[in-house]
């Protein structure tokens, strides 16, 4: 596959990358030259096409997972596979999603888009089209020339999606993407996610707090335990698709069902947690 | 009749409406000629004072002149020239030097300023030097140009370009370190090289923070230059501030200065311009609140 060429056409299932991630370990030098380790021992896998939260404790290394599956941090024991092949040095067809949006505030609405296909050699003609193309599908059709600071923080989120979605990428990292809008936003942006979702299939990894949200959009959910980071649970949604508006789904039976199984497993973790914060705090 | 009622509803609350664009413009005019009277008020007392206090003998002409005299001073230089040549000629001079220090501190500013923010390992060997090379009286570095490069233009410029470059490499340097690294992940993972991520992310986000040193750089550049000419120079607006000084003529000196006053808000205007048009991403109120 020629460089120019990395744009997956939609709906092309033959490139579709599951993740595999094993025996998974990161440990940090810390600046007075202890080590820290920030995850132990993590295994989960998502397959092709799956939509994957992972949930827990703040500080359990969820962020930290996600930087070795897009390559740009090093495992220091264990490996990583994307779609068969180990992960070594920023891995091919990923994009991330931030809580912080991370849009070029000196850039316009249209060039943020299109730095996914500038950056991959699309000449600048068709990566225009693209990202207008791209505008529209997130409802933002006459905010080209716009310049994000004169944005909602919902219409810089979808400004967001839109560029790490118009690469179409096998995986999607996302963290806590949804983490600061209030919440009707949130619900608008998540019906949004699972749309697009639907149409291009990436695998996708989703960190979040908020176990609603996890158990909403998800086929699987992880959850993580603190310090050193490791996964404790893993619970398959078996929720039908397509889930249509997960402000309705919340009030299933099997979703009320699901997510209190979830609560059981979780809650402790939160609880240690806190108590581990307070007891510092004190 | 209720559409009768509805209509004069209408009309009273455009009335209104108009009444308050109205009143608003007008106290917006009257905020603005209360300044005016203001700034004005404070000039007359600033130059009247010293006028009347030189005038009265309170205050000694000899030593702090007197706005009438740097008048005369001030015509003088333009009509009648100096020693050297002409007013014009010497401002050139200095402004060649102070134009061509400024480019050239601000160029290796930059350019060692992003080089060292965004290597670690350059940064922690070199860092401390710049440091204590930063904490010594650097003007005194004038004397040693021109002592190894003699009277001509050269040492001018290099001592401008001293002052400059300090300034603009810190800020620079500061500049690329406060860069969003959740945006460099992001361009790195949808596939950029190190100078992709430079040219899309570091140097843009940089710039905000070279821009605003430029304001204080020139300025520096104006120093250097003048500084330099009092310590020796064949030619200049340092030259003339030296001799106007050396037959104690106070009145000479504040005409320099009135001149090099008038260069430096022109030139401080032009950078204004620059940065409105290389910033113009930002949220306006922020170089609002800069411009004051």
């Amino acid at each position: 596959m020629g460089v120019n060429h990395r744009i997956r056409p939609p709906g092309d299932a033959g490139d579709d990358a599951g993740i595999e991630i094993t025996g998974l370990t990161k440990r940090y030098l810390t600046p007075k030259g202890e080590t820290f380790t920030a995850i132990r021992d993590v295994a989960l896998s998502v397959e092709p096409g799956q939509f994957c939260s992972i949930v827990g404790p703040t500080g359990c290394g969820k962020s930290t997972t996600l930087a070795q599956v897009s390559g740009l941090e090093r495992p220091s024991e264990g490996s990583v596979l994307v779609g068969g092949n180990t992960v070594e040095g920023v891995t091919d067809g990923v994009s991330y999603m931030f809580q912080a949006d991370a849009l070029f505030p000196w850039k316009s609405v249209l060039s943020n888009v299109m730095m996914g296909p500038i950056l991959l050699g699309t000449p600048k003609r068709e990566a225009t089209s693209l990202a207008r193309d791209w505008l529209r599908r997130v409802g933002l059709a006459g905010f080209e020339d716009r310049y994000p600071h004169q944005l909602s923080g919902g219409m810089r989120k979808r400004v967001a999606m839109a560029a790490a979605l118009i690469n179409n990428p096998r995986i999607l990292l996302m963290d806590e993407p949804f983490g600061a809008l209030d919440v009707q936003t949130k619900a608008i942006m998540q019906n949004e996610l699972l749309k697009l979702w639907e149409e291009l299939r990436p695998s996708v990894l989703f960190i979040t707090h908020d176990l609603d949200e996890a158990v909403a959009l998800s086929d699987r959910v992880v959850i993580m335990t603190s310090s050193p980071g490791t996964v404790k649970d893993v619970f398959d949604i078996d929720l039908p698709r397509p889930r249509g508006n997960v402000q309705e789904i919340r009030h299933e039976e099997r979703f009320l069902d699901l997510q209190g199984q979830i609560w059981e497993s979780l809650k402790d973790e939160v609880t240690r947690a806190y108590a581990r914060s307070a007891g510092a705090a004190a | 009749m209720t559409t009768l009622v509805q209509g004069e509803k209408v009309n009273s609350q455009e009335q209104q409406q108009a009444a308050a664009v109205q009143s608003g413009k007008a106290s917006h005019r009257r905020s603005t000629i209360a300044i005016w009277v203001g700034r004005t008020a404070l000039a007359v007392a600033v130059v009247g004072g010293w006028q009347w206090f030189t005038e009265e003998g309170w205050v000694d002409k000899f030593f702090f002149g007197q706005p009438s005299e740097i008048w005369n001073s001030l015509v003088m230089l333009f009509t009648e020239g100096t020693a050297f040549g002409t007013i014009w000629e010497n401002l050139g001079v200095t402004m060649e030097e102070a134009v061509l220090g400024f480019l050239l501190g601000t160029f290796v500013g930059v350019v060692l300023g992003i080089l060292l923010g965004s290597n670690k390992y350059l940064s922690a060997v070199v860092g401390p030097y710049i440091r204590i090379v930063n904490s010594i009286p650097r003007i005194v570095l004038g004397s040693i140009f021109i002592v190894a490069f003699g009277l001509g233009v050269f040492p001018k410029v290099l001592l401008a370009a001293v002052l400059v470059f300090f300034v603009v490499f810190f800020n620079a340097f500061q500049g690329v370190r406060e860069v969003d690294q959740n945006l460099v992940a992001n361009v790195r993972v949808l596939g950029a090289s190190p100078v992709q991520v430079a040219i899309h992310v570091t140097i843009p986000s940089a710039m905000t923070w070279i821009i605003a040193s430029l304001h204080t750089a020139f300025g520096f550049a104006i120093i250097g230059a003048l500084v330099a000419e009092v310590l020796g120079a064949q030619q200049g607006i340092g030259l003339i501030i030296s001799q106007a000084q050396g037959t104690f003529d106070p009145n000479t000196v504040f005409a320099c200065m009135v001149i090099i006053a008038v260069i430096t808000l022109a030139a401080e205007y032009l950078i204004s311009l620059l940065e409105h048009s290389l910033l113009k991403w930002r949220p306006p109120n922020r170089s609002e609140a800069q411009a004051i």
